[in-house]
């Protein structure tokens, strides 16, 4: 087994990088893979409360890389999945107690045992973001439909471009359709038109998250949920599936398709 | 091979100059061990790198960043006479030049230049300039790929965007805000591109924004007429319609 690192950053802030993160993470453990989610936002961490695996940190990455405790000791599991872990982040520390050259080894210990690892990043373009992209065979890049959001993934997608990491694929997280219709919020379209990068997901505005995020269940688990299935969608995606799209634009044509998918695969 | 490596005090910390005698991967070797044998001095120390007219690409940088970041060296600027090393400088969010009460430390004595001969060299960028991104350099610059909103060009001559120009553009710039340009900028200097929709548009000491935009973009060039920007299509004849 050889794991691929991806990570996930953003640049803004409060864009989805952790929902998506603990979604996408769920999603691939859903499908049997093998998955270990590493918390890059040391001192500010997140990603264990989305996932609801707060309460059973013991050691955290700076714990291991400061020698402290074993990666095996610092692995939460995550018992709703077959295959998930988590590495939490400390949050009594701060970024410079972690340096890309210590997240390329820790990914590199990962690799022989898991098929994903999948890195959470801290907004920002500093230190903490030069951590997470040193050790990713792949990027994905969160924004929103709007100007501030999509202004600094440019800048990210420079950034990555100068990191040879290519040139990421994207997330368009939390799009409104009602909005996008009415001419008061950007496109998939007008996104795109900027950044020029693949697009590998668009997820739209869903409650769902806000309350599974609140529970720290991920609404990747949750069959109901449009935000889920999109995330779900990434995670084929991901794994080299060619799935098309869903439309966001219709909301009986969406439940109508996935009524026949799930006609089809129950026989 | 010490005496490749000279640092100094400056206000913002460490100020390292490199010879270009050897070759890239020798001299960054040479940092790093020199670094190895005083790491308490260097500890913690915000480091600007001088390397003459060296071209270093953006993954060596990179490299030598990452490399400095384990000793807890911060790398924060590195100045160069190279545009290559500038633009990749540029591309990992370092400074290229240090402020400018210091006064500023070249290894390579700067060469006597005409300023009208200066400034009818050009540069050529092949890629789109992301948000983020600046092109500075005293003579024309010339863009194949789209400037994006954050992105800005300065040119002491003029700015051709072979693209979507969605940025902020300043052709003709003077003294003040470009070194080496002539003094009060250059008033016949012209902006064009294939989309002329920048966030913002000076001419030596011109400013303008662009209105909004009616129906497709065409091709269009700015320049100063009777003391105003102006913005004119661009027919394949050769005239201005």
């Amino acid at each position: 087994m050889t794991a691929k690192v991806v990570t996930i950053t953003s640049g803004k802030g409060g864009v989805g990088k952790t929902t998506a993160t603990a979604n996408i993470a769920v999603a691939l453990a859903g499908m049997g893979e093998k998955v270990v989610c590493i918390d890059g936002d040391i001192g500010l961490r997140n990603l264990d409360v989305v996932m609801g695996l707060e309460n059973r940190i013991v050691y955290d990455l700076v714990d291991v890389v400061e020698g402290r405790a074993r990666l095996r000791q610092a692995m939460i599991k995550d018992k709703r999945m077959p295959e998930l872990y988590l590495i939490p982040a400390a949050q009594t520390r701060d970024k410079a107690s972690v340096s890309p050259s210590d997240m390329i080894k820790v990914c590199n210990d990962l690799r022989s045992e898991f098929d994903w690892v999948l890195i959470d990043s801290p907004a920002g373009i500093e230190r903490g973001f030069r951590n997470v992209i040193a050790p990713a065979d792949q990027v994905l890049i969160v924004t929103n439909p709007e100007v501030s959001a999509v202004r600094d993934a440019d800048r990210i997608v420079g950034l990555i471009e100068a990191e040879e990491k290519g040139p990421g694929h994207l997330i368009i997280n939390r799009v409104k359709i009602e909005m996008v219709k009415r001419g008061d919020m950007l496109s998939t379209e007008d996104v795109l038109d900027i950044l020029a990068i693949p697009l590998i997901g668009v997820i739209p505005e869903d409650e769902v998250i806000l309350v599974s995020t609140n529970r720290g269940a991920p609404a990747a688990m949750e069959e109901k949920s449009r935000a889920g299935q999109a995330f779900r969608n990434i995670a084929r995606r991901l794994k080299g599936e060619d799935v098309p799209f869903m439309s966001l634009d219709d909301n009986q044509g969406f439940w109508q398709k996935l009524t026949a998918r799930f006609a089809r695969s129950g026989g | 091979m010490t005496d490749q490596i000279a640092i100094k005090g400056i206000k913002e910390g460490l100020l390292v100059t490199v010879s270009d005698a050897e070759g890239w991967a020798d001299t960054s070797r040479a940092l790093l061990a020199r670094i190895d044998q005083t790491a308490d001095f260097f500890k913690g120390a915000k480091v600007a790198l001088a390397v003459g007219g060296r071209a270093i690409n953006a993954a060596d940088l990179g490299r030598l960043r990452d490399a400095l970041s384990d000793r807890g060296v911060s790398l924060w600027a590195v100045l160069s006479d190279s545009p290559l090393t500038t633009n990749a400088a540029q591309a990992l969010g370092l400074n290229v030049a240090l402020p400018a009460s210091t006064p500023q430390t070249r290894s390579v004595p700067e060469k006597e230049i005409d300023p009208e001969e200066a400034r009818d060299e050009a540069v050529l960028v092949r890629h789109t300039l992301r948000s983020g991104r600046s092109v500075r350099h005293r003579g024309h610059v010339i863009v194949v790929g789209d400037v994006n909103p954050g992105a800005e060009i300065v040119a002491g001559g003029d700015i051709v965007v072979w693209g979507r120009l969605r940025g902020v553009a300043h052709a003709g710039a003077p003294a003040a805000t470009l070194q080496g340009s002539s003094t009060n900028g250059d008033t016949g200097a012209v902006v064009c591109a294939l989309d002329l929709s920048p966030t913002q548009l000076r001419i030596a000491e011109h400013i303008a924004t662009s209105p909004a935009r009616k129906g497709d973009p065409k091709p269009e060039m700015a320049r100063i007429k009777n003391g105003q920007i102006v913005a004119e299509r661009w027919s394949a004849k050769g005239k201005s319609e």
